[in-house]
């Protein structure tokens, strides 16, 4: 059964990649992309009809696109993605065969049936505009529950494969000593996963029931406290799999080691710590539980998984100008970051997604994650401009990027308009990032999400944002269609290049850099400057003065709000 | 490389670099004043939630509302006839939350303190107080009090900013708020 015949070993990497794992890994990587399509082109409908001189569609088609771009591109993309991300990360880089492959095709179908059904309710019957949330009382189809439930039941398969194939690999000896600190980042990641899956599970399947009639009353509060350790705990998986993603660019890019294999590991431990009562943060402002509660929940849980992300920030980076000063690029503080290569979309969009990440998202997230600042921000557009930050310049460029490098390594195809490709990620970054600033501007100003109409036309009384306000709403509506530009040239380049680029012979090399080799420790050794990473931390400094500042001037905010208490 | 296993075997015994400690020092002391910053607010800040809130039902709390809609209605407004409550300082007032309304409207004094209760008689909606920038989930089944001081004159919107199906956008209620003393 598991005969030589059924790994190649990859001529650029030296990986031993198992071909049931590879196939899984193909199949989920094409239905994540086809979500992404679906996602984006309903995002571009959003984004058109809430620019105000446009307003391109109807309230009822509306918020049926809005339900539909949420679960599409959050739930069913990056889920799909992740679970090719999950395969390689065990099988590929552990250089052992996949656990139960036929099971995995099960699951596989399961998760395609899933979100099928699930976008059958939403778009094609249309009775489940609920948004991504389904807050109850609010009442969808009783197949949009179904679907996201079959989607979860696959998901969790695959979390289980990957343990049992890092139980092979063990009981294998397909590596020696301690898994890569990239599985490891996986490990967490799918730990996360089973956690997320089964808050999913606790709050779902009784909303199912309720839906069917058998259960009568589904308080609203507890919803959204058990919804959000489901909602919030997937994000943690986006961060944990993105930040891996980080770690294995910069591996594969320039040959680099981590600074240090202690504090990159432990810092992934920390998204697990405490993950139970992550959802807090997004109940700063609901009533029935207690500031006491909000504060240490926010805290204890948020702020550990803060100090990793910003632990991270240092350590990616870090271990690319460890690896660029060995390699003799060395002059001044930034010569590692000038010389490197800008024009390899894996590169520009895994930098991209790092800055954007943390300076977009993270700082945003932090601020808006305190208690009473969450009063400002609660509901408002803010709350879409902070995760379009996360989950789209941080998660969806991360993926993006890495696509460019997995389509010759796994589907054996030249990537094809290699110029288009590279400028993909500073087409798309910039869109999104454009999208996540006018987002937040405009919430900042009290702009509400999910709302067909911030003009007021038919509503009695009538209210007027500020001229800012709409302004804001206006470039974002711009900003979204640079940003589908990027989109949909990923979407073309990577299409073209699995389905019509030139194929790859298995045993000959891709002819363009894929892999560097690993930098020696006589090469670290030649690099003698009393501070290993001087750049990296001069830019984490930089960042550091931004959030501090940007942290206070929101509390100058609050201030001169009216008082409550 | 983090593609593969540590190439030292103990990666556990290995030194951390000078740069990541002073990071690491860094960031640790932030995450200690950004969780201090919160309760300090609660002593030194104005702004803060109550912990305050009781289980009702829809059919209470109108009620509850109805009572000081009759005693204290001045006048009412737009094309529902909603009723502007003028209450008295510091009394206890109710917001009702409903498919498509913010009922009734409420005339309050600058610089004075009321008990305002919000809930919400059928789904989910968002209080978002606009200009003065103030938003809070208000959930059916729950009596949320906070007590609000406002400090401008002048016109308040509450937007609704939970999504609560499709008349949601057409939500949308009002506070005045008038000098101290005024009639």
């Amino acid at each position: 059964m598991n005969t030589t015949s059924q790994f190649r070993t990859c001529p650029d990497t030296g990986f031993k990649i198992h071909r049931p794992a590879e196939t899984l890994i193909k199949l989920n990587a094409v239905a994540a992309v086809i979500f992404l399509l679906i996602g984006g082109v309903l995002g571009i409908g959003v984004g058109l009809t809430r620019w105000p001189e446009v307003h391109l569609l109807g309230p009822d088609t509306f918020y049926q696109v809005l339900t539909g771009h949420g679960i599409n591109v959050l739930i069913f993309w990056i889920i799909f993605f992740e679970m090719a991300v999950l395969h390689f990360a065990s099988a590929v880089l552990l250089g052992c065969r996949i656990a139960t492959p036929k099971i995995g095709h099960g699951a596989f179908w399961l998760m395609v049936v899933g979100a099928l059904v699930n976008n059958y309710a939403v778009m094609v019957k249309g009775n489940s505009s609920v948004m991504m949330t389904s807050y109850v009382p609010l009442p969808a189809d009783t197949l949009f529950y179904v679907g996201l439930i079959l989607f979860a039941v696959g998901a969790l398969i695959n979390c289980f494969m990957f343990l049992g194939t890092l139980v092979i690999a063990r009981g294998e000896r397909t590596y020696e000593g301690s898994v890569p600190l990239v599985t490891f980042g996986a490990l967490t990641a799918c730990i996360i996963a089973i956690f997320t899956i089964a808050s999913g599970a606790v709050i779902l399947i009784p909303t199912l029931l309720w839906n069917l009639g058998f259960v009568s009353h589904i308080d609203a509060g507890v919803y959204r406290l058990i919804w959000w350790a489901f909602g919030h705990s997937s994000q943690q998986i986006n961060v944990a799999t993105h930040i891996s993603i980080w770690y294995l660019t910069v591996a594969v890019l320039f040959g680099a080691k981590p600074l240090s294999e202690k504090v990159s590991r432990f810092a992934f431990l920390l998204y697990i710590a405490v993950l139970q009562i992550a959802s807090a943060h997004h109940l700063l402002v609901d009533p029935g539980l207690s500031s006491e509660w909000k504060i240490f929940n926010t805290s204890y849980a948020m702020y550990l998984a803060v100090m990793a992300s910003m632990v991270h920030g240092l350590t990616v980076p870090g271990a690319m100008e460890h690896a660029q000063r060995a390699r003799g690029y060395r002059s001044g503080l930034f010569e590692w970051l000038r010389k490197a290569p800008w024009g390899n979309p894996v590169f520009s969009a895994m930098f991209l997604s790092l800055v954007g990440f943390g300076v977009l998202g993270g700082i945003t997230g932090v601020v808006m994650g305190a208690e009473q600042i969450n009063l400002l921000i609660h509901n408002t557009m803010y709350v879409p401009g902070h995760f379009h930050g996360t989950v789209v310049v941080g998660t969806t460029l991360t993926f993006m990027g890495i696509t460019y490098w997995l389509i010759p390594i796994v589907f054996r195809r030249q990537v094809v308009m290699k110029r288009l490709a590279s400028w993909q990620p500073y087409i798309f970054g910039a869109g999104m990032s454009g999208v996540a600033l006018f987002l937040m501007g405009a919430g900042t100003l009290g702009v509400p999400r999910r709302h067909w109409d911030i003009l007021f036309t038919a509503a009695d009384g009538g209210h007027e944002f500020s001229a800012a306000a709409l302004t804001m709403m206006s470039l974002n509506g711009m900003s979204v269609i640079l940003a589908a530009v990027g989109g949909a040239a990923f979407i073309l380049v990577v299409v073209v290049s699995v389905f019509f680029g030139p194929k790859i012979p298995e045993n000959q090399k891709v002819g363009t850099f894929m892999m560097a080799p690993r930098v020696t420790d006589e090469e670290f050794a030649t690099n003698k400057a009393p501070l290993t990473v001087p750049g990296t931390l001069v830019l984490v400094a930089v960042f550091f003065v931004v959030f501090a500042l940007y942290y206070f001037i929101n509390w100058k905010y609050l201030a001169q709000t009216w008082g409550l208490s | 490389m983090a593609i593969y296993p540590p190439s030292n075997k103990l990666w556990w015994n290995e030194h951390i670099e000078k740069g990541e400690l002073i990071w690491i020092t860094v960031v640790v002391i932030w995450g200690i004043i950004l969780t201090l910053m919160m309760p300090l607010w609660h002593i030194y800040g104005k702004q803060n939630m109550s912990s305050e809130a009781y289980r009702v039902t829809p059919e209470q709390y109108l009620a509850k509302a109805q009572e000081v809609v009759d005693q204290y209605t001045v006048r009412t407004e737009g094309a529902f006839n909603t009723p502007v409550v003028k209450p008295p300082v510091g009394s206890d007032i109710y917001l009702v939350g409903r498919l498509w309304q913010w009922w009734p409207i409420f005339e309050l004094e600058k610089d004075q303190s009321y008990r305002l209760h919000i809930s919400s008689i059928d789904w989910q909606h968002g209080f978002s107080l606009q200009p003065a920038n103030i938003n809070l989930q208000v959930l059916p089944g729950y009596d949320m009090v906070l007590t609000v001081t406002p400090n401008k004159v002048g016109k308040e919107s509450i937007v609704c900013n939970e999504y609560c199906g499709i008349g949601h956008h057409n939500m949308l209620g009002t506070i005045y708020v008038v000098e101290k003393g005024a009639q």
